[in-house]
């Protein structure tokens, strides 16, 4: 096929073939940066917390009434996870501070020296004893867990450090790049240092925002039971596949023992939930991408069949010559898709330029992240494809013009 | 004439059903989508106070120095009680309050009802005039409760219905934390978005009520903890709530009215000459690095609108353009194809204001119509924007006359921008090549 005729018919529609073009470019922009974003939040939304997720599921209890004390709180801690553990449907449970996607929570510096003046990092602090690690479905790849005497109590605002932590590999090989955690001390904005009993293969932190993407998976364990007044979490493990047996049994059970408490349904509750809850956000920024990508591409590939089927309209008679002199169908369809090509290209050319330049608009002002060349040339090889495939059904239709069109006078 | 322009446009629509039904669709999605994307922007980025937002102010001071500030040299973005309480007893701005959000448990009176955990915030007296919260029975407490640390409380109006049915309850009693207050103001509906006067607890959006407000030192005196965040640049010397009061750790909000531009700059220098006091009197090692930014400017600091929501709507304009330059095209491509048409027209006398008034008005009903389909789906997006958002900020979408108006407006003549060229292109058709070659 030959470049030059279908150039110089190009020439005499300006306007039409400039404003296909700058669609097409502007879709490629636009869908490249659309389709990248949703595939970070994808990629966001889908990240393992590490725990037992499709058995496990969280009981937020605050305590009402008057003010217990410390004691006074530690008792019924320990008598309402007697009682959970009780129940036929639950494996284990454990009391904590916060669970992994919770949205925030208790985060702590850490060094590797008592008088560190730039810690090594941050990382997430859990509270549980010794049946969190089973009650999480955490698993141990090195060391022991908590023994029951090693458990301490934390008050309000307590100023406790534990002489021993449970880190996550990630936090041990973030202060011993060498491997060499297990036995060692880290120190966590304290100057009495907690030595790492124990590594766990992966806990994930309490918030997914992205000041916290730095340090994701570092977490740490200490050996203490939550007697805040205000309320702790119970960490339920339900044996597999009584999930929802256990959700229903667990606060009836709790209420039994005292009604001096509320369950707050807003907070915990299973971990399909939790996760919902986590990253619906992301799940909607995702789905809204979708959408605007979509009907963008239909309307782009909708305006080349119109604007193509006007052409093929207005060449008749010129396709009806064409066929006159012995040009065969193929000819007449190769020719509107080498039409379509030519413009497609001159489109994506111009929205590569255009695609980065949102891009790094939205780096500058909005820290997000640099778009990925893979979804630039997926989005070229889209639109490329999407060209060819709506320019199709008019060009086959100019190809079926037959020769006599050409005597045709009106 | 312009009825004859309707007639013409509406029949030479007719004649291509299914380039005109594109171009409405492609106008009514683009619309749609970014009507709905705006609706939520709009709801996000308004002026929860927008009739003294100017006035309000929030101060930072630098108490943790150079070690703890961020990359931009920022003080913390709240106040340890030390600070808070030395700018509230100094009393330098025209309404002032120190505040800190609570969440304690109610229990309602008769037998068997269950405690409910509501939340809340301690406040002082002025913050109710400084927010001009609106009052359904009775009013805020008077300083001398704040001093007295009086065991009184203002409640929400949902609140108040469900432990009193909604009856006015100014002086009955309420058990918060096993305790009794005496209830001195039922709120009428007040609920603003973002939560202006305390953004860092409540990270600005929140779907949930503020329910219960307490006397700042009462909650201190009797131990209410805070139930926001706590940020520490070192460990507290001392341990439970009555540590976290004696420590540099922050958690506490405060706000404070200043009514002109010489009392913002007079309040500015009391900072500095506190900051510079507390250099002097050894407390701060570092010169003073305060921060007095205006609730608009604060919210803007604080990033309340979410970067997500600026992002759908650019995404959603663009979108828009898009539609746009596609019925450009096709306007184009269809009226040319009449070139013939606007020849005879032209020859027979009629005047290029002519041509434009008529192709200007078949663009118009093109626009028209992509506006009402538009208006149908903004509906349907401002609908089911719950279920594409995070719910504290979907339901802050609301589809109004405005919006609607707007949609139709930005519809029409959206679609007589994109149709101005090709009309330009239709008035310079000569007439004589027209006639000449048929």
């Amino acid at each position: 096929m030959q470049i030059k005729p279908v150039l110089t018919a190009l020439r005499r529609h300006k306007a039409g073939t400039v404003l296909i073009v700058l669609q097409i470019a502007l879709t490629l922009a636009i869908v490249c940066n659309a389709l990248f974003i949703i595939h970070q939040r994808l990629q966001h939304l889908s990240a393992p917390t590490g725990v037992d997720e499709a058995d496990l599921f969280v009981i937020y209890n605050q305590w009402a009434g008057e003010q217990k004390s410390k004691q006074e709180i530690d008792a019924q801690v320990r008598t309402d996870l007697d009682a959970l553990r009780q129940l036929p449907g639950v494996l284990d449970a454990a009391p904590s501070n916060s669970y992994p996607l919770r949205g925030g929570g208790w985060d702590n510096f850490v060094g590797l020296t008592p008088d560190q003046v730039r810690p090594t990092s941050d990382a997430a602090v859990y509270l549980g004893d010794e049946h969190l690690l089973h009650a999480l479905g955490v698993k141990l790849v090195a060391g022991r867990n908590f023994r029951a005497d090693e458990i301490g109590t934390l008050g309000l605002r307590e100023e406790l450090h534990p002489s021993q932590v449970i880190v996550t590999r990630a936090l041990a090989d973030r202060l011993y790049p060498d491997g060499s955690a297990l036995g060692k001390p880290l120190y966590s904005m304290s100057t009495t240092p907690s030595i790492i009993i124990g590594i766990v293969d992966r806990l994930q932190t309490q918030a997914v925002e992205d000041w916290q993407s730095a340090y994701a998976y570092q977490s740490m364990i200490w050996p203490m039971r939550l007697d805040w007044p205000s309320g702790v979490y119970y960490i339920v493990r339900a044996r597999p596949g009584q999930l929802e047996a256990a959700m229903r049994e667990a606060p009836k059970a709790l209420f039994a023992l005292d009604r001096q408490r509320i369950i707050d349904p807003s907070d915990g509750g299973s971990f399909a939930q939790i996760r919902a809850r986590a990253y619906d956000s992301d799940r909607g920024m995702a789905i809204l991408m979708g959408i605007i990508s979509a009907v963008l591409l239909v309307i782009t590939a909708a305006g080349i069949v119109g604007l193509t089927s006007f052409w093929v309209g207005q060449r008749r008679k010129q396709i009806g010559v064409r066929r006159a002199l012995g040009a065969r169908r193929r000819d007449i369809l190769s020719y509107f898709l080498t039409e379509n090509l030519l413009i497609t290209c001159g489109g994506v050319l111009l929205g590569i330029v255009l695609a980065l330049s949102m891009n790094l608009w939205l780096v500058l002002r909005l820290g997000a992240q640099p778009l990925s060349p893979v979804y630039l040339a997926g989005g070229v090889v889209l639109l490329l494809l999407l060209g060819q495939g709506a320019v199709l059904a008019p060009a086959m239709k100019a190809s079926r013009v037959p020769p006599v069109e050409a005597t045709r006078s009106v | 004439m312009f009825t004859y322009y309707l007639e013409l446009a509406l029949r030479s629509l007719r004649r291509s059903r299914g380039l005109t039904l594109l171009m409405v669709l492609a106008i009514g999605f683009g619309v749609a989508a970014s009507m709905t994307t705006y609706s939520v922007f709009r709801a996000v980025s308004g002026d929860p106070i927008p009739w003294k937002s100017s006035k309000l102010f929030v101060p930072q001071i630098d108490m943790w120095g150079p070690k703890g500030r961020n990359d931009n040299g920022e003080p913390p973005d709240a106040m340890d009680y030390t600070d808070a309480m030395a700018l509230q007893r100094a009393h330098r701005a025209k309404l002032q309050s120190a505040m800190y959000q609570v969440s304690p448990s109610v229990v309602p009176t008769g037998a068997g009802k269950h405690p409910i955990n509501v939340s809340g915030h301690a406040v002082f007296s002025e913050f109710f005039p400084m927010v001009d919260a609106p009052f359904r029975y009775g009013g805020a407490w008077d300083a001398g409760a704040d001093n007295q640390r009086a065991a009184v409380v203002v409640i929400s109006r949902k609140l108040n219905e469900k432990l009193f049915g909604g009856a006015n309850s100014v002086g009955r009693s309420v058990s918060i934390e096993g305790r009794d207050y005496r209830v001195v103001g039922v709120l009428g509906d007040w609920n603003p978005q973002p939560r202006f006067y305390d953004v860092v607890n409540t990270g600005g959006f929140n779907s949930s009520n503020e329910d219960v407000f307490l006397p700042f030192e009462r909650a201190i005196e009797v131990g209410m903890p805070n139930d926001g965040n706590t940020n520490c640049s070192e460990i507290p010397a001392q341990s439970g709530f009555v540590g976290l009061q004696r420590s540099s750790c922050v958690w506490i909000a405060y706000m404070a009215q200043l009514d002109d531009a010489a009392a913002v700059s007079a309040y500015k220098e009391y900072l500095d000459g506190y900051a510079r006091d507390q250099q002097q009197a050894g407390r701060f090692g570092w010169a003073p690095n305060n921060r007095l930014r205006s609730l608009p400017e604060w919210l803007d600091a604080q990033k309340v609108v979410p970067s997500d929501t600026r992002v759908s709507l650019l995404v959603a304009l663009g979108l828009l353009v898009v539609c746009l330059v596609n019925t450009a095209g096709l306007l184009l491509a269809k009226f040319l194809r009449r070139s013939s048409e606007i020849g005879v027209r032209r020859a027979l006398g009629a005047q290029r204001a002519a041509i434009y008034a008529q192709f200007l008005t078949e663009a118009g009903i093109i626009g028209l119509a992509g506006g009402l389909l538009g208006l149908l789906l903004t509906g349907v997006g401002v609908a089911s924007v719950s279920w594409v958002l995070p719910k504290d900020i979907a339901a802050l979408a609301r589809l109004d006359v405005p919006l609607l108006l707007l949609t139709l407006l930005v519809a029409t003549i959206a679609t007589l921008l994109a149709g101005l060229y090709p009309t330009f292109r239709a008035s310079r058709v000569q007439p004589a090549w027209q006639l000449k070659s048929n």
